[in-house]
């Protein structure tokens, strides 16, 4: 062994600089938050819950395209549609299993009309499976709550799509 | 008659002594968990518990009633008495050491002439509490964990021994409060500083703490002996764990940090009553006990039985010659 090994073993001196690390360690800034008071900062590409937007005038934006539902990987987005009075084709049923849903992403992007999206929020759980079976009362509902911040998320990431 | 009643008093009295001293104990335990959790935390750029209470301080009472009220699971195999009794045994045997440490010249429970046989006596007996808890289990990973815990405590209670025959060698006395008397001048840490390094980390073996805490090796052992155990008979163990840090804590102050005595003697200091200096010398080894834990990496078996028997004894043995070799030649060895 060399005599600055033996040096280092005998006085420690490996596990002082240790300690002086640690100690300097306390007094720096913290890396973890308090969760649900503090919230970290959320991309505006976050895949969270899902929601079904309107246009300004109140109308919804989904046209029964069905390109989500067959996007899908999961299955778990079933459709059914048919014709209004003025003629228009819109949904009578959007029912999404949040349980199967892998939050991949690929709905909000297939869609042509940015009606389905996935907002910020991922504080979402409940206490019964039955409550995660989302029908279209409900996404219009959540979109109709985070439009504002819906709209901000896509016009940040417009630029990228 | 009157002699009923004189024994009944002193009986009371003692209880209340007794009492005095263990409620502020088994709080501090309870708090000093929550130092420990915090300062690994801070190390580590976490948070800590800081939810229940002020800063998190009751977050240690929030567990100890969760697990009072969390079913106890006897494994049917199990050996009945013996698993119950040795969650008990660990914590009266963690809890009876303190009847002996002076927090000032005239505030201890029992003044004997032989406190520190006494002490190392008790402590050398807490290894029963975790043979018999992982024997009792009935389980290979309390086994094993059992048997790696005796013979890591038996080796480090040797060199805890011959570096307490150091600081006898200064003293002359085997009474806790004329050790602290005798270093009324100057702590035994500066003639002794070598042997108060090695009390340091044989404290951390013979408590279990990291870097020594192979027991409790959960990559391989589980929880070691613990590992059967639930509910108030797991906390049991965990409240006799940390009272036995605190205990070796307050061991090392009394025997190298001048226990109750102020580190100096003029005014402003001296005001200050001699058990909250102690508290202080226990609560500045503690930390450092916390931050070792945040900062070592665990030792192998086999490391650990070298730096016990191959490093430490000789190197405590060397030291009590020269101590007696020094103390003999210059005429100063301690006369009573």
């Amino acid at each position: 062994m060399k005599i600055s090994r033996i040096f280092k073993t005998i006085f420690l001196l490996d596990f002082l600089s240790g300690l002086i690390i640690a100690v300097k360690e306390i007094f720096k800034s913290k890396k973890t938050i308090n969760y649900p008071f503090e919230k970290g900062k959320v991309s505006p590409r976050f895949r969270g819950e899902h929601a079904l937007r309107r246009y300004a005038n109140g109308e919804e934006r989904c046209i029964a395209c069905k390109l989500c539902e067959a996007v899908c990987p999961a299955q778990a987005i079933t459709i059914e549609s048919s014709e209004r009075e003025d003629g228009s084709r819109k949904t009578t049923r959007y029912d999404i299993d949040m349980m199967k849903c892998i939050y991949c992403g690929l709905c909000e992007e297939s869609c042509p009309v940015d009606a389905i999206v996935q907002g910020p929020n991922f504080e979402f759980s409940t206490e019964t499976r039955e409550e995660l079976y989302y029908n279209k009362e409900k996404l219009l509902d959540n979109g109709d709550r985070w439009e504002s911040i819906l709209a901000a998320n896509i016009r940040a990431d417009n630029s990228y799509r | 008659m009157v002699n009923m009643i004189q024994y009944l008093h002193i009986i009371f009295l003692e209880i209340y002594k007794i009492l005095f001293l263990l409620v502020p104990v088994l709080v501090s335990v309870a708090m000093i968990v929550w130092l420990d959790r915090r300062i690994w935390a801070f190390v580590q750029k976490r948070q800590g518990p800081n939810v229940v209470g002020p800063f998190g301080l009751l977050q240690s009472l929030a567990d100890a009633l969760k697990y009072m009220f969390k079913e106890v699971i006897v494994p049917s195999s199990a050996n009945k008495v013996i698993f119950i009794l040795a969650p008990i045994v660990t914590m009266t045997l963690a809890l009876i050491s303190w009847a002996v440490i002076p927090f000032s010249a005239t505030q201890v429970i029992a003044d004997i002439n032989v406190g520190i046989l006494y002490l190392f006596a008790v402590s050398s007996l807490g290894v029963y509490g975790i043979i018999m808890g992982g024997w009792a289990s009935n389980s290979k990973y309390p086994f094993l964990g059992a048997i790696r815990s005796a013979a890591q405590m038996v080796s480090y209670e040797v060199s805890i021994g011959i570096i307490i025959i150091n600081v006898l060698l200064c003293v002359g006395s085997l009474n806790l409060n004329d050790i602290v008397m005798a270093q009324e001048n100057l702590w035994f840490v500066i003639p002794l500083f070598p042997m108060f390094v090695i009390f340091f980390i044989s404290a951390l073996a013979e408590t279990n703490r990291p870097p020594f805490d192979l027991p409790e090796a959960e990559a391989e052992l589980v929880a070691g002996y613990q590992t059967e155990y639930s509910g108030m008979m797991y906390a049991m163990f965990w409240l006799g764990e940390y009272a036995n840090i605190l205990l070796m804590c307050a061991l090392g102050s009394i025997l190298f940090l001048g226990g109750w005595l102020s580190p100096i003697e003029i005014y402003p200091f001296s005001l200050i009553p001699g058990f909250i200096w102690l508290i202080f010398k226990i609560l500045f080894l503690f930390v450092l006990f916390a931050l070792v834990k945040a900062i070592v990496p665990r030792y192998r078996y086999d490391q650990l039985m070298r730096l016990g028997w191959k490093i430490f004894l000789p190197l405590s043995l060397t030291w009590v010659v020269l101590t007696a070799s020094y103390l003999f030649y210059f005429n100063l060895l301690p006369t009573n």
